[in-house]
């Protein structure tokens, strides 16, 4: 494991291991636990990590690390009962404009990429990057691709995009580094809820093959 | 009130961020110079998480729609109210019609305009800074546009007189006088020295990046905004190929892509990322970067966490005597 400050403003503990979801199940848990914690503002877990930020630096800085390493080590897992939610996409066309690169990248067929992208059952695992973006755990591997060498300066909300060996849905118009294979409808975000985001982590995304535009 | 009459694309409503809503995926946003805004806020009596404008891109040219005390802090910018001259770090009284000019900074990067009360823009998610990539938050989510009109909030009456300034104002002596961090300047270029603890994969470079990284001037280029500072510099290399998993990452985190040069990120940076972190700027010192320009150089001086921690007790406890020192002025006025 792994524990290093972010200046005074945050700590961020990475657990060993591999990126599954058994070891997500137990940063759910340390989050839950830590975000109650003296001088902590906020527990914000990522992909098998998790940030505490702070209202104020921890006089006892030392004390707080001993606590994160003791609690991994006894964390039990935290299953969350999420919701299953599908999401109808297009793959390919104006919506997917990378599915080409994902294909040259595996060598596998559009419709072969489609469907083993389309298969799992994918758990929301973390929300980071921009308001109401979900990071999935689950992808297949064989569709893995790496990020763009050049990023792509604007794609609109709802790009379906593969990432390394991460998948997941922009939620707004901006910058991404990841392949766009896809688009759906679906709003993530809304500011004017005090929950805003419309998944949670622990919540289960299928991706329904609406349209495949070759 | 007030009306915008000219305005570079970059001007937004800020106050100190956004804080709580990291796991929703939402930045924190903010005031690039904090101190500058906390110290406009000061000025004028407000709370001191009140909203104000930023402008990094001059000139910019307001008409106050009603009578109302304000503030100007941050970059000196050769201000006018009408054709009155406008030292930096002072607050004035504005009759109804007047007209305030901000003009091209002499130095530093952001000026901020503070009204008495705070802009009246609604909070959302627990703040008033325009949230960019979320679109929400500020003005209508978006960058202030020639023609808006900005309310402000009414104070409840009786509770502060109706002006607390004298006729030609008062000041107080830019931060950089009771903060001073001095980095030795190199070939006559303008240097910012900001205090830096070293991050997670700080022992992943070589030492000879290390020492690349502690003792080189980073030139900070023109792909450099609120998101976060590109550096320009020795190449840093590190021992092996890092990749990360997606994490939390804070404004000050200092990435370093595979490029090796390094990106500092800031106030409107995402709040998760994956790229190596080779330190983090303090807390302490992100202001100072708020009013580093283009072109300019930054050094980092490597601190520990007791004196991060012993900096932003500094920086507090120079806000707080500030407030005192401002109170008796305000009241020798009113």
């Amino acid at each position: 494991m792994n524990i290093s400050l972010l200046g005074t403003s945050a700590i961020l503990f990475e657990a060993p291991g591999l990126m599954d979801i058994r070891h997500q199940r137990r940063i759910w848990s340390m989050a839950r636990r830590f975000s109650s914690w003296p001088d902590v503002s906020e527990a914000v877990p990522g992909m098998t990590n998790l940030m505490l930020a702070f209202k104020q630096p921890p006089a006892d800085i030392e004390g707080l690390i001993c606590a994160l390493r003791e609690a991994w080590e006894q964390e039990a897992e935290l299953e969350i009962a999420g919701r299953q939610i599908e999401l109808p996409v297009t793959y390919g066309g104006d919506g997917g404009p990378h599915l080409v690169d994902v294909v040259a990248h595996t060598g596998l067929s559009i419709d072969e990429i489609v469907h083993l992208h389309a298969a799992p059952l994918y758990t929301v695992y973390a929300l980071g990057s921009h308001p109401g973006y979900c990071y999935l755990g689950g992808m297949d591997p064989r569709i893995a691709t790496p990020r763009r060498k050049v990023p792509v300066v604007r794609l609109p909300g709802g790009s379906v995009s593969i990432g390394g060996a991460q998948t997941g849905v922009s939620a707004s118009a901006g910058p991404s580094g990841w392949s766009t294979i896809g688009h759906t409808e679906m709003i993530f975000f809304d500011s004017s809820k005090t929950q805003p985001a419309s998944f949670s982590p622990g919540d289960m995304i299928r991706f329904r093959i609406d349209k495949v535009i070759k | 009130m007030i009306e915008i009459l000219a305005t570079g694309a970059l001007s937004t409503v800020q106050d100190l961020g956004r804080t709580g809503s990291l796991r929703f995926g939402v930045g924190t946003s903010g005031a690039m110079d904090d101190l500058a805004l906390a110290i406009g806020n000061i000025l004028l009596g407000n709370e001191p998480n009140a909203a104000a404008i930023e402008v990094p891109i001059l000139p910019f040219k307001i008409r106050f729609l009603e009578a109302t005390d304000f503030a100007l802090t941050g970059a000196d910018c050769g201000a006018r109210l009408d054709t009155q001259e406008i030292p930096p770090w002072w607050c004035l009284h504005a009759d109804k019609g007047q007209i305030l000019t901000l003009g091209v900074p002499k130095s530093d990067a952001r000026a901020y305009l503070t009204l008495a009360g705070g802009l009246d823009v609604a909070e959302v998610l627990g703040s008033r800074s325009t949230q960019m990539r979320g679109n929400f938050g500020g003005f209508e989510g978006r960058p202030l546009k020639k023609n808006d009109i900005l309310r402000t909030i009414a104070r409840a009456p009786g509770l502060t007189p109706h002006s607390a300034i004298s006729a030609s104002g008062f000041g107080v002596r830019p931060p950089a006088f009771g903060l001073p961090l001095r980095a030795a300047s190199q070939n006559g270029t303008t240097t910012t020295a900001v205090r830096v603890l070293p991050a997670g994969e700080y022992e992943s470079y070589t030492e000879g990046a290390l020492e690349h990284f502690w003792h080189a001037c980073w030139k900070v280029t023109p792909q450099s905004d609120r998101y976060g500072y590109r550096l320009e510099g020795p190449v840093l290399e590190a021992k092996t190929v890092i990749e990360k998993r997606s994490h939390g990452i804070v404004p000050g985190v200092i990435q370093v892509p595979q490029s090796g040069q390094p990106i500092i990120q800031l106030r409107d940076a995402q709040p998760s990322g994956g790229y190596p972190k080779i330190g983090t700027v303090i807390e302490a010192d992100i202001w100072r970067l708020g009013q580093t320009r283009i072109g300019e150089s930054i050094r980092f001086l490597k601190v520990s966490y007791e004196e991060a921690v012993a900096a932003l007790e500094e920086k507090q406890r120079y806000l707080m005597q500030l407030r005192q020192a401002v109170q008796l002025q305000r009241k020798a006025n009113s």
